[in-house]
């Protein structure tokens, strides 16, 4: 690039690398791995009432190739965790993962031998949102926090 | 050597649905047997939102085993509560005041409004009707905020106490929950007309996934699914608990008891809670208790607020709150909701943080090894849940522990009998069939 001299990236590629960076805070696809009481919280917030829709996540995808962000909803028992691996497995990069709810953290209070003591023993998690369940706006937060990491973070493209 | 040309084979072909498929809620697998594009053999793989409920109930004292109760059927958290309190309570042999009768009976229809709501919502959406489904999740956050008003929290509310409930309920409750009534009771009436008469839904879902009477009855279906297949039985009319036998309702039952009627029970059902709940509101003894020097209701927010800037005068003789979030709690209150059992209910919080008795009964309730604890003996006490007879089945050995804690819960039986609605039926009803039985895993896998 004309504009770019000695080392690091130039001019252009910052600029566009924001654009990027701005153009994906806005465009999540989510895939909604819902399986237990958080769902009932994550349906107040997707509908009109809280209205997921203005942070431009409004468009759940029940395909993981098209899907960006995986939420993950509710506890995971053991016996179900092999298909939440092989759900973020199938997603494509860029992807970020999402743990709603104290289960999905750390088990919460099923500290038992049937649950998987958080989700982050199987796979990577980028935002943690505590609660049991957590209120839709605690939801909202911990979106526009993934949100501020998506802006941030290096884009690949 | 030649043969004889063979007969066209027919070959079946399995289809796996789930457990991570939108139309099966997360947590079921169906593995169908296909011909072409009819399902010919079904069968439903449960288990996985399976947390060790009666392990941890066992393992947890009398009043700590509550919280798991909240997330069974968490869509009706508040009577998976109140059946367990009402078991241990049977098990104890003590009575309820009749507020908290009547306090247990609103919040018990408001929950069935929920359940319902969602169960409706759900499955209209899975149909495509997203329109419907916004409605009516708007009705159900008009619910949520009185359930939030009155117990704390939105969804897992651990309202229910053994012999009692959390806390009375709020100053002028009555009117707010009034309005959310009539703002659910609108917003069915929209949803009434978008999919009753609807002809794609009406073709989807009538005459699908039939569940005879025989069928019904054969499995132990209950709740809903059953009256929608003719059969009038509804816990709270067979064996009224709670105040029950003391409000008027009607049961709706269904003809065909295919998804179709399912659905217009459910909406049925939905009108009559808000009778039940109008009638309690207004049949419910007890007037407000929180009043100043003139006798003026206050909120006890206020009253603390106003003790801060020094208006004191007068109130020493006022009956007020220690803290608002103690709020439902003190002396009045308490003798309004709770029975006067030392043994089982927690003191009232004057006598908490106000005299040496009160505290020591407060610690002798709470600390481990002491606690609640029910006569040896076991005892069923069922309820009429969402989805049908959700019974407590408690064990006690006179221990500060359960003994055991079974449930027995209406989804578990529905599933067992959905093979017999989903064969013969095309793929595509599968959806329509499944989501009309409102399969909630917590209590299914507990």
């Amino acid at each position: 690039m004309g504009i770019s001299s000695g080392e690091g990236p130039g001019f252009i590629t910052t600029k566009l690398e924001r654009a990027v960076g701005w153009a994906r805070k806005y465009s999540i696809f989510q895939y909604p791995f819902v399986t237990a009481c958080c769902g009932m919280e994550y349906m107040s917030v997707a509908s009109s009432h809280y209205d997921i829709d203005r942070f431009g996540a409004g468009l759940p995808r029940f395909s993981p190739r098209q899907a960006d962000v995986l939420f993950v909803v509710g506890t995971i028992s053991h016996k179900i965790a092999p298909i939440l691996r092989r759900v973020y497995d199938q997603m494509c990069e860029p992807k970020w993962v999402v743990a709603f709810g104290v289960c999905t953290c750390t088990g919460g209070f099923y500290n038992n031998y049937a649950t998987v003591q958080g989700i982050d023993t199987i796979i990577p998690v980028d935002i943690y949102i505590p609660g049991c369940p957590p209120r839709p706006e605690a939801v909202l937060d911990g979106l526009m926090k993934l949100q501020a990491k998506i802006e941030k973070q290096k884009q690949f493209y | 050597m030649t043969t004889a040309p063979a007969a066209p084979e027919i070959r079946s072909m399995l289809l796996n649905i789930g457990p991570s498929h939108p139309a099966m809620h997360g947590v079921i697998r169906l593995i169908t047997e296909l011909e072409g594009e009819r399902v010919m053999k079904v069968e439903a793989e449960i288990g996985y939102l399976h947390r060790a409920f009666e392990k941890s109930c066992e393992n947890s004292t009398w009043i700590q085993a509550i919280p798991y109760t909240d997330r069974l059927n968490y869509v009706s958290p508040l009577i998976n509560n109140f059946g367990y309190c009402g078991a241990v309570e049977k098990l104890l042999g003590i009575e309820i005041t009749d507020r908290c009768r009547y306090i247990r009976v609103i919040m018990s229809e408001i929950s069935r409004i929920t359940d319902h709501l969602t169960c409706v919502a759900a499955s209209a959406m899975e149909l495509g009707a997203m329109t419907a489904f916004l409605y009516l999740m708007k009705a159900r956050e008009y619910l949520y905020e009185i359930v939030e008003e009155v117990t704390g929290a939105r969804l897992t509310i651990s309202y229910g106490r053994v012999g009692g409930v959390k806390s009375d309920l709020p100053e002028g409750i009555g009117g707010r929950i009034e309005k959310a009534l009539q703002g659910v009771e609108q917003e069915l009436l929209e949803v009434d007309k978008l999919l009753t008469r609807n002809r794609i839904f009406y073709d989807r879902t009538r005459d699908v996934g039939v569940l005879t009477r025989e069928d019904a009855v054969g499995y132990g279906i209950t709740g809903p699914m059953l009256r929608a297949s003719g059969v009038s039985y509804d816990v709270r009319k067979n064996y009224p608990y709670f105040a029950y036998d003391r409000v008027e309702f009607d049961v709706p039952l269904g003809e065909r008891g295919d998804s179709y009627d399912r659905y217009l029970v459910r909406m049925e059902e939905m009108r009559q809670s808000i009778r039940i709940t109008r009638q309690a509101l207004r049949d419910m003894p007890g007037g407000p208790v929180n009043v100043d020097a003139e006798g003026r209701v206050i909120q006890s927010a206020e009253l603390v607020d106003g003790a801060k800037m020094g208006r004191t005068a007068g109130l020493a003789n006022v009956i007020s709150t220690v803290d608002p979030t103690l709020e439902g709690t003190e002396r009045p209150y308490h003798q309004r909701i709770y029975p006067d059992e030392k043994a089982v209910v927690l003191p009232s919080k004057e006598n908490t943080y106000g005299n040496i008795e009160g505290l020591m009964n407060h610690f002798k309730l709470i600390m481990d090894y002491h606690g609640v604890r029910p006569p040896g003996g076991d005892t069923y006490f069922p309820v009429e849940g969402a989805n049908g007879e959700l019974g407590f089945y408690v064990v006690s050995d006179g221990k500060d522990r359960p003994y055991r804690v079974r449930v027995r819960p209406p989804c578990f039986f529905n599933m067992a009998v959905l093979h017999k609605m989903l064969e013969g039926w095309m793929v595509a009803d599968i959806v329509a069939t499944f989501g009309s039985i409102n399969m909630i895993a917590g209590e299914l896998d507990r």
